[in-house]
């Protein structure tokens, strides 16, 4: 039988597996998803991507349901509309506030940009709110359950990407929490401050404390995203960098970075701010006849540097000096690293740090 | 690594060896936890009971330094269980015949006695990794930071040659990463055998390709290696250029390496800190950082990526590939006329056979459904080679290495009867110059400590939570006790990560004589309470 289905009115094709989401979201079908995180198994927990298909009496949740020869879907009806919305405005009730800052994470805006589009401000449902913040004096993760709306993609990450299950959900309903083992701090269990739970939250219930300490400055002007590699370990993991003005404020992972897919740890994640620490070097330094450093401008330091190696050169011979390139700059350093030794000297007196 | 980081999530048996990836590589190992997840075996053998050795379905606690005799011992058990892959070893190898002779006096039993590890387990060890198409082998620097690491990785190339799992998805040998560049740092040349692209400098065709490139003639033969340059100190080198790299804390021996910097005549050091190094040096050029560079770097799957500069570098720092030209110049060293990164690398690319299909603008536009930039990309349109050795291996054949078990430099004595080995920990980064600098990672690791076994507390008089001193042949340190079981009995870790606890004061007994790679991995220790 050919993989072969119908969406909107239009025949396309699936692969074998493929959910019907997934099919949707290939020809650029807008279908709303809270619990979604294409990363995870499906959930069908939202609701929110149901979909209409011919021949079934209610409408399925397209995130769990197969795709299959000659089936045929619409995407969006009137009735499926207003379905979705009542399932919003009803997880809206619940919650203390629904526009978080994006500083709170990758996945934050999601509630609210579905709110704009469903036209939901103020809801009619008023009712009770669920969800007890949490106490947690640990400097990356902020936990305000108020904000939840049990969507599990938290659990659902620290479980299936991270594989180190240490957040779960505690009672059952409206009662549901996302909780540790004993219900204590995130410190005292198996987290280890990756962060993923903070990336894929949907409504900012978790959220970067770290990077909200800048949303004073940000609420005035624009973040900016800027794509890079993160600096620590040799695994290459893509993030993007978030910056305000001239301001590293945060990082996200790059959930298409083809070393990491989305995954960080709590290095790339939250330790970015020695850039601007005030430590930085930045001045050049010459040592002075009295033992000390002294700043100084490029034009003297440089010469400095230069003159010092022109001296050794005639004293000694090209064997008596010898480069070492870092295995944390770009290659551009390492490059031009041993073309000074060897342009400069004609040896191969040059080495980098994977030696030790 | 030979095969790609998505590849992690395929294999059947999974051998981790002298890594402690969920600390030090913890992205990597969320790919084994998947394949765990669906089925895989693990199998990890490590001295110290590490997160991985939690997760793994059979640990092999083998005592630091033992490798290679593990290794022979498994390989013996391949061997006499039948379990070589024939055709792969007659389509793709050479020397087995003799490799096949030499391990049959290796048996398990042997191995028992060097490592420690039960005979029956390494037994099951070779059974599980032989006896499956999909094994796949990851190590770290538990397996080259001996003095027989060479040794060690040749052992692991047996084990994959014998069964043929290498070459194809899930398999291969794939040795992890430290920094974020020190791949690229090689692929660029910074090594004292190796022009551009792992050229050899001893050929005479690649000596008269770089005199053409830089006008200046090239000795044939090798350069000498940091650890000789740093020994040479104040001897026959007398002056030194020093990018970005911590030596006196990341390296070993920390007196020597001190001493030796300071004998110096004219030591000059490009940083974006000022390091405890560049506390030596007579010029401290400041670096942009990480954030504030443009420039390519490569990962431990040989993947060619950008790096971008998003905010501008504090007062006057500088890239390092301007400071370096600027350096240049000034000595009158012709070619270092550049105005950005991008000519820099291109002619990288152009002079590199592994990078010649590749330009700063294909790697700007990063992965593309037609183009992976892993290399080796050898000519423009080439789509880039995530798996290495699918056909055939760069020199033809797949070479059997009759290696012997070789005790560490030093072993433990009267005078110093503790195994100490050393590492990273998650949450702190080599020196700490970074992590050391960021907030909040104190929260989660403020202080260094000694791992100690609770049963060995007594033995050594030392209470957990409290001082002692730790002593080896080059120095002292005190050192807080902490008892945890993930150190076995007579063997303590601590990392090198803070500057107040400075380990490799008391590492550096001794190097691998063909990579000079230290042994910071092993090294005999005594302590005592303060």
């Amino acid at each position: 039988m050919s993989n072969l289905m119908q969406i909107d009115g239009i025949e396309v094709t699936f692969t074998e597996g493929e959910t019907v989401l997934e099919v949707a979201q290939r020809h650029e079908k807008e279908i709303p998803t809270l619990c979604y995180d294409p990363r995870l198994e499906p959930f069908g927990g939202c609701r929110l991507c149901i979909v209409a298909v011919e021949g079934a009496r209610n409408p399925v949740a397209s995130c769990t349901t197969k795709a299959a020869s000659g089936m045929v879907v619409e995407t969006t009806t009137d009735e499926i509309e207003v379905y979705r919305k009542s399932l919003l405005e009803m997880v809206v009730s619940e919650n203390r506030e629904i526009d978080v800052h994006p500083l709170s994470g990758y996945a934050s805006g999601e509630l609210a940009n579905l709110c704009n589009k469903y036209e939901i401000h103020d809801t009619e449902i008023t009712g009770a709110k669920s969800g007890t913040s949490k106490e947690d004096d640990n400097p990356f993760i902020l936990r305000d359950y108020e904000l939840c709306i049990s969507c599990y993609r938290c659990v659902r990450v620290c479980a299936e990407q991270e594989g180190d299950h240490a957040i779960n959900v505690m009672n059952r309903g409206f009662h549901t929490q996302i909780t540790t083992e004993f219900d204590g701090l995130l410190k005292d269990s198996a987290c280890t401050f990756c962060g993923q739970c903070i990336q894929t939250c949907p409504t900012g219930a978790l959220a970067d404390k770290k990077a909200l300490r800048a949303v004073d400055k940000v609420a005035d002007t624009p973040l900016n995203k800027t794509r890079t590699i993160c600096p620590y370990c040799g695994v290459g993991c893509s993030v993007d960098m978030l910056t305000n003005e001239d301001t590293i404020v945060g990082i996200h992972p790059a959930m298409d970075g083809p070393a990491n897919q989305g995954a960080l740890c709590v290095k790339g994640q939250f330790a970015y701010d020695f850039v601007q620490h005030p430590d930085r070097l930045k001045t050049p330094l010459i040592r002075g006849n009295d033992g000390e450093f002294h700043e100084t401008t490029w034009d003297i330091a440089l010469d400095k540097a230069a003159d010092g190696f022109k001296k050794v050169l005639s004293e000694h011979g090209r064997y008596s000096i010898y480069g070492i390139a870092s295995g944390r700059a770009p290659s551009e350093a390492a490059y031009l690293m041993q073309k000074f030794i060897r342009a400069g000297f004609g040896t191969n007196y040059i080495d980098n740090c994977s030696r030790a | 690594m030979s095969n790609p980081l998505v590849d992690m999530e395929k294999p059947d048996v999974i051998f981790c060896i002298g890594t402690n990836m969920t600390e030090c590589h913890p992205v990597a190992a969320t790919g084994l936890k998947k394949a765990i997840a669906r089925g895989a075996k693990l199998i990890v053998a490590d001295p110290r009971r590490i997160g991985l050795a939690e997760m793994s379905h059979l640990y092999l606690p083998l005592r630091v330094g033992s490798d290679t005799a593990l290794l022979l011992g498994m390989a013996h058990v391949i061997a006499r269980e039948g379990l070589i892959d024939e055709e792969f070893i007659e389509n793709r190898t050479t020397g087995f015949d003799e490799f096949f002779e030499h391990i049959s006096q290796w048996t398990p039993e042997w191995a028992e006695t060097i490592t420690g590890v039960p005979a029956k387990d390494i037994e099951t060890a070779a059974m599980w990794y032989g006896d499956t198409n999909k094994a796949a082998i990851y190590y770290t620097l538990g397996i080259t930071e001996h003095i027989c690491g060479v040794e060690n990785v040749q052992s692991l190339c047996n084990l994959a040659l014998m069964t043929g799992n290498i070459g194809r998805e899930g398999t291969g040998i794939n040795p992890m990463r430290g920094q974020n560049n020190i791949q690229g740092a090689g692929d660029s040349g910074a090594l004292p055998n190796n022009y551009p692209g792992f050229q050899s400098v001893t050929d005479p065709i690649n000596q008269e390709k770089f005199k053409t490139e830089y006008g200046k003639t090239i000795d044939l033969e090798k350069g000498i290696t940091k650890v000789t340059a740093l020994e040479l100190c104040g001897d026959s080198i007398h002056a030194m250029l020093i990018d970005g790299e911590n030596t006196l804390l990341s390296d070993p021996d920390r007196e020597h390496c001190e001493h030796a910097l300071r004998s110096l005549e004219h030591l000059v050091v490009i940083d974006i800190f000022l390091t405890e190094t560049a506390a030596l040096a007579d010029v401290v050029l400041p670096a942009s950082a990480w954030g504030e560079t443009d420039g390519v770097c490569a990962n431990t799957e040989r993947r060619v990526q950008r790096m971008r500069a998003a905010v501008p570098p504090p007062g006057y720092a500088k890239p390092d590939w301007w400071i370096i030209s600027e350096i240049a110049k000034r000595i009158g060293i012709n070619g270092f006329n550049y105005e950005s990164p991008k000519p820099i690398f291109n002619e990288l690319c152009r002079l590199s056979p592994i990078y010649a299909g590749l330009d700063w603008d294909r790697i700007e536009n990063g992965v593309t459904d037609e183009l992976n930039n892993q290399w080796p990309v050898p000519h423009k349109g080439h789509p880039g080679t995530p798996r290495l050795h699918e056909e055939t291996f760069v020199n033809g054949r797949g070479v059997f290495s009759n290696v012997h078990y070789r005790d560490p430099a030093e072993t433990i004595s009267d005078d110093f009867p503790v195994w100490l080995t050393t590492g990273r920990r998650l949450q702190s980064y080599h020196t700490r110059t970074q992590t050391g600098r960021a907030q909040g990672i104190d929260y989660l690791l403020s202080e260094e400590s000694l791992e100690v076994n609770p049963a060995d507390l007594e033995k050594w008089k030392l209470s957990d939570g409290e001082w002692c001193k730790m002593s080896s042949a080059r120095g002292s340190i005190n050192i807080k006790v902490k008892a945890t079981n993930r150190s076995p009995r007579g063997t303590v870790f601590a990392s090198f990560s803070f500057a107040d606890v400075p380990v490799n004061l008391l590492t550096g007994s001794g190097y691998d004589p063909i990579t000079h790679t230290a042994e910071l991995k092993v090294c005999p220790v005594k302590l005592e309470p303060l």
